[in-house]
């Protein structure tokens, strides 16, 4: 038998109270658990980034974390970052109008890696932009699109700025 | 790929964390989780009990300490970046620290969890012998203190007693004013160094080096301090050609081979990497006079 623990956490805004095995990870209990699959599992080890999520407005990799270590905290995942559902967000915008994504794996961890990215840094260059999606892999699109369409968000968001999504902003943790 | 059945703790004290450390048998301890995790996700690691340390207060903390540097166990990586008074003081601390793993590593990882688990090949790792860093342990019978260059016993080996938990590190900071550079050389953006050199120089008024310290990671099990380059670059003036000389006799060090290098491979790093920190410490230095 697992041992299990009651956590209590916000996901995209949503108030969760949950029991979950202590050995379980974040990214399981977000896939399984909660249903929220888009939130992908690549390597399972800490290198892909596929499974990035922010915890408190900073990315991290989920498989790299337990459900349990959650509770309390606030967490952002993709399916979290458009306004609503027929509205994209000016990244997702930017990504699809330069063809950042070929099968859209990695995307998920691309982005939520990106809002916080240009939370930070919101007028990026191009160097700064590789060295921010390194942690990230990418098999289709060589990049140089991901790169184009960061870019492109960038721009977007500084013409016409959004409200960010829920969780994404630093929160105490 | 899952985790194997553990127990979970998550103690609020460092004494509660001592305890159970103390008590329980076969436990590992949680910081940061970048390198536990993945560990225990491929069950390199099957602990009983996993003693997670994220819920004690009081270790995450970066403070001026006379002339050194206080940092907590649990500061993560993402703090010590992003810090003015490390920017400020142990400048070469920001630039090791940009090198390490990725943004969404180094908003989890800590520095505790990098020195504890000491990959041969760690920034933080060199960084602390670098600086002649001393770690504060705590134990059931109270706290001591031990000298970095003592830290490493063995590959991935810290002279930890069973019950023991790194509760902090202290860098003593060089004075205003002195050069540093740290270079790595690895594959890939935020991979682990298959070299690295952590370049500290102080220079007096005549632009001669008065004292050095240099560092090789990746060498070995344990950063190298290059003691015999440290004083011979004594009285030096740091160029090009001198450096190149002085710099060969790296040569010689033992290195470790492995799928990514070959020792003679690492040891042509060890005579190339210093020179360039050096002369970066050195441009360093150089520029601050001319402003």
């Amino acid at each position: 038998m697992s041992e299990t623990r009651k956590i209590s956490l916000t996901v995209n805004g949503t108030h969760y109270e949950e029991t979950v095995p202590v050995r379980v990870t974040l990214a399981d209990f977000i896939r399984h658990q909660l249903g929220l699959t888009g939130t992908h599992l690549g390597c399972e080890h800490g290198v892909c980034g596929a499974c990035t999520i922010l915890l408190d407005g900073h990315s991290a990799r989920s498989c790299l974390m337990l459900a349990v270590q959650a509770d309390g905290h606030d967490i952002l995942t993709v399916e979290g970052i458009a306004p609503d559902a027929d509205t994209l967000h000016p990244l997702q915008e930017a990504f699809r109008d330069n063809h950042g994504l070929q099968c859209g794996f990695c995307t998920p961890g691309i982005l939520t890696t990106l809002i916080e990215f240009l939370r930070d840094n919101p007028d990026p260059t191009e160097e700064e932009v590789r060295i921010g999606i390194s942690g990230n892999l990418c098999r289709c699109t060589g990049y140089q699109n991901i790169v184009i369409a960061t870019l492109d968000a960038a721009k977007r968001l500084k013409d016409s700025p959004v409200p960010a999504p829920r969780g994404s902003q630093r929160t105490p943790a | 790929m899952k985790p194997p059945p553990f127990s979970y703790h998550d103690p609020r004290t460092v004494a509660d964390a001592v305890g159970l450390l103390g008590s329980l048998e076969n436990a590992k301890l949680l910081a940061g989780g970048q390198s536990l995790m993945p560990m225990l996700n491929m069950r390199y690691v099957l602990p009983d009990h996993v003693i997670d340390l994220n819920r004690i207060d009081g270790l995450s903390y970066i403070r001026a300490n006379n002339g050194a540097l206080d940092i907590g166990a649990m500061t993560r990586q993402r703090d010590i970046e992003f810090s003015d008074l490390v920017r400020e003081r142990c400048p070469i601390m920001h630039e090791a620290i940009c090198q390490v793993g990725h943004r969404q590593t180094r908003n989890r990882g800590t520095l505790g969890g990098s020195l504890c688990h000491l990959d041969p090949a760690a920034e933080l790792v060199s960084l602390a012998a670098a600086h002649d860093a001393k770690v504060t342990v705590a134990g059931k019978n109270g706290t001591r203190s031990i000298d970095f260059s003592a830290f490493p016993v063995a590959y991935m080996t810290p002279a930890l007693e069973p019950d023991e938990i790194l509760t902090g590190a202290s860098f003593p900071c060089w004075p205003a004013g002195h050069g540093y550079a740290f270079i790595e050389f690895s594959r890939r953006h935020g991979d682990f160094a298959i070299v690295s050199a952590a370049v500290l120089i102080e220079e007096d008024a005549s632009g001669k080096v008065r004292r050095a310290s240099v560092t090789l990671g990746g060498m070995g099990p344990a950063p190298v301090r290059a003691s015999e380059v440290e004083r011979a670059l004594a009285g030096e003036v740091i160029e090009e050609k001198r450096m190149r000389e002085i710099c060969e006799s790296l040569r010689k060090l033992d290195a470790i081979e492995d799928i990514h290098a070959p020792a003679s491979y690492r040891q042509q790093l060890a005579t190339v990497l210093p020179r360039r920190a050096l002369l970066k410490a050195h441009e360093r230095i150089a520029e601050r006079a001319r402003r």
